[in-house]
């Protein structure tokens, strides 16, 4: 059955989506769009995908009863523990999911854009195991801000490349992704890292991530006699957790969708990342979405204290989800999003990632009720931020 | 009864090669832009291209990356490019193009868009990002109603499949890439890019054909022209423009020796 806030035979989520890419890259993105849906439907290639996230992953990850903060808020809240997935973020779903399809299309080499690291080390993770060459194209200033990533990834064989252009992040490192695509086109291909990028990308990465919601049901079934939430919470940079743990609650109209976009200084402040606020329809990277850009259409660049949120943008779904109103949008400051960092790893002795922290600085808003069930995605652990943590916590003072 | 293209023109009339020369709007400084024109102009080039600057250029290289950048960093938008070619055709009398990316665009407005290039006297769009099929479903009849020129570009991996429906819906000349590139990332033409422009030749197309990306002087501009109606020079152009303390002259100069007239 067709669920409406998926992709149309159009690549479109609404008015969102599309494939707006050079000629260049046609053939390959083509190529992409008409065999994926076949490859990832192949019993053999299920396999091997479903046994890859179990014995290599470890999936499936647990759904943890936040007991101590379920008492502060008076309500049920459960983290879905991607943090505990191998690498440490929900990414890895995704690289292991493309990287068996690029085996599939003949390509012997991949090419990455990556902001926190995360996607990038997911990426050199799946290169390294299945004997791929690598390449990270990652911004200059999110190659300072994320060095520990950026020497695993180093460490798992990849190379990495400093992204230059514009602001030196997350949009540029996939400008030169794409660039780096457009001059290697014959045994490439492209891992894109979230929910974006031209169709199919969005829809191909969301699959590949729904099986976080796919575990969340089941694991909610056993534990609270029923296979859905009255809230699914997620973070959202261009939108990948966000669209896994959205993804089989999209038409159940009894779970509300609540995404935390990064705000950074304040949502009005002139620092932020929070897209659904400030952005109007655009294009960047291959598709039609919510862009943050100025009256004249050049893209603004945008801030946040998390490298992963750190994008002008957002993925063709969300668009839609937050057009329609299908998912309710929240702007998390940095100063917030560091409070519940704390709080997380304090009450629950879970070290949060930065992007994660955002997630978990809604549930005041939400006004959830007692007997009602909130889950939390923890996307992603905070091993990475440490330094930032460091930093702004003063914690070697 | 409109008036014929210019750009349909010109390769009616053409008996030597076609030069297409892609200069960055208001580069190297804002106000440069009807200067560069000009003189390409008096050098003897057939069609202008005029980039649109734009933050995320995915199809360019570094050296028109930086013109775009250093354009919008002096402030130029669509609005002052149209106010700067406000009276153009006072004065430029061969083809000139726009070319940019789809999402300034979009912020303008596509009609509004379209009016403005009819009203400047522009004859033809080059939009790399707006595929074939958006085109034809969302902005064709609008750019036909302003008799504007969507150029459609051909790579090497492009099917013959796809480059018979390019034709089929192109006007004026398709844009034929030398290589699997971005702008000015490589330079010359190599054997297997002659055999690729062979197989073009081959295919019979109603549309003339212009071969751009890695043209950078007389001989790969020679070189090129025998496979094809003429070629198109962007990053090398861009380069001089980057550096030359004698803008108008340099310009006529680097025109000339491309066209072999000097
Ligand atoms: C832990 C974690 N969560 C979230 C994100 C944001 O990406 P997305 O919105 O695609 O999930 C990142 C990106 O690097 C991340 O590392």
């Amino acid at each position: 059955m067709k669920q409406s806030f998926q992709v149309d035979e159009r690549g479109y989520y609404g008015e969102f989506g599309g494939a707006f890419i050079p000629e260049m890259l046609y053939p390959n993105v083509e190529e992409l769009r008409s065999r994926y849906l076949d490859i990832i439907a192949e019993p053999a290639f299920k396999k091997e995908y479903d046994d890859l996230l179990r014995d290599f992953v470890g999936r499936p990850t647990p759904l943890f009863k936040a007991e101590r903060l379920s008492a502060k808020y008076n309500t049920n809240i459960y983290f879905k523990r991607e943090d505990l997935c191998h690498t440490g973020a929900h990414k890895v779903n995704n690289t292991v999911g493309q990287i068996l399809v690029a085996k599939r299309l003949g390509k012997n080499k991949i090419v990455a854009e990556t902001g926190a690291g995360q996607h990038g080390v997911a990426t050199a993770t799946v290169c390294a195991l299945m004997g791929m060459e690598c390449i990270v194209y990652m911004g200059a200033i999110d190659i300072e801000r994320q060095a520990p990533n950026v020497a695993r990834m180093r460490m798992l064989g990849a190379q990495v490349v400093a992204a230059q252009s514009g602001s030196k992040t997350l949009k540029d490192a996939t400008n030169e992704a794409m660039r780096h695509w457009i001059n290697n086109p014959v045994d490439t291909h492209y891992i894109i890292g979230s929910v974006v990028g031209p169709h199919p990308y969005p829809d191909m990465v969301a699959r590949f991530q729904s099986v976080i919601s796919e575990e969340i049901r089941s694991q909610l079934l056993e534990k609270e006699g029923r296979d859905y939430p009255d809230y699914v919470i997620a973070c959202v940079g261009g939108g990948s957790n966000a669209a896994g743990a959205f993804y089989h609650f999209l038409d159940e109209p009894r779970t509300q969708l609540i995404a935390a976009e990064a705000a950074g200084k304040g949502i009005n402040s002139g620092h932020s990342a929070a897209t659904t606020f400030l952005g109007k329809p655009g294009v960047l990277h291959g598709s039609k979405s919510l862009l943050m850009q100025t009256a004249d259409g050049q893209v603004i660049e945008p801030y946040s204290i998390s490298a992963g949120l750190d994008y002008p943008g957002i993925g063709p779904m969300h668009a839609n989800l937050s057009l329609t109103g299908r998912a309710r949008f929240f702007g998390v400051t940095d100063v917030e999003a560091l409070d519940a960092a704390v709080e997380c790893s304090v009450m629950e002795g879970i070290i949060p990632a930065l992007e994660t922290a955002h997630a978990l600085a809604v549930f005041d808003k939400l006004q959830a009720k007692p007997d009602e069930v909130i889950v939390v995605n923890l996307s992603g652990r905070g091993d990475k931020d440490l330094s930032t943590y460091q930093q702004h916590l003063k914690l070697n003072d | 009864m409109t008036k014929m293209n210019r750009i349909t023109q010109l390769f009616v009339k053409a008996t030597e090669p076609i030069l297409n020369v892609y200069a960055t709007a208001g580069y190297p400084n804002f106000g440069d832009t009807l200067t560069v024109l000009h003189a390409l102009q008096e050098g003897g080039v057939d069609i202008i291209e005029i980039g649109m600057p734009y933050s995320d250029p995915v199809a360019d290289g570094e050296t028109i990356q930086q013109s775009n950048q250093v354009s919008l960093d002096q402030g130029m938008t669509v609005a002052h490019l149209f106010e700067q070619l406000k009276a153009m055709r006072q004065t430029i009398t061969v083809p000139v193009l726009l070319m940019g990316y789809i999402n300034p665009v979009l912020q303008f407005g596509v009609e509004a868009f379209c009016k403005k290039c009819a009203e400047v006297g522009i004859d033809g769009v080059i939009l790399p990002d707006l595929p074939m099929a958006e085109y034809e479903s969302e902005y064709q009849a609008i750019f036909e109603q302003y008799g504007l020129y969507n150029i459609f570009l051909i790579t090497p991996q492009t099917t013959d499949a796809r480059i018979a429906q390019v034709d089929a819906n192109s006007k004026g000349f398709i844009y034929m890439v030398s290589s699997a590139s971005t702008t000015g990332a490589k330079t010359g033409i190599s054997d297997i890019q002659e055999t690729y422009f062979k197989r073009i030749n081959g295919m019979n197309l109603k549309n003339p054909r212009l071969i751009g990306f890695g043209i950078s002087d007389r001989a790969s501009f020679v070189k090129a022209s025998e496979s094809a109606a003429g070629a198109i020079i962007g990053s090398a152009f861009v380069k001089l423009l980057g550096q030359t303390q004698n803008l108008h002259a340099d310009i006529v100069g680097f025109v000339q020796s491309i066209k072999g007239k000097k």
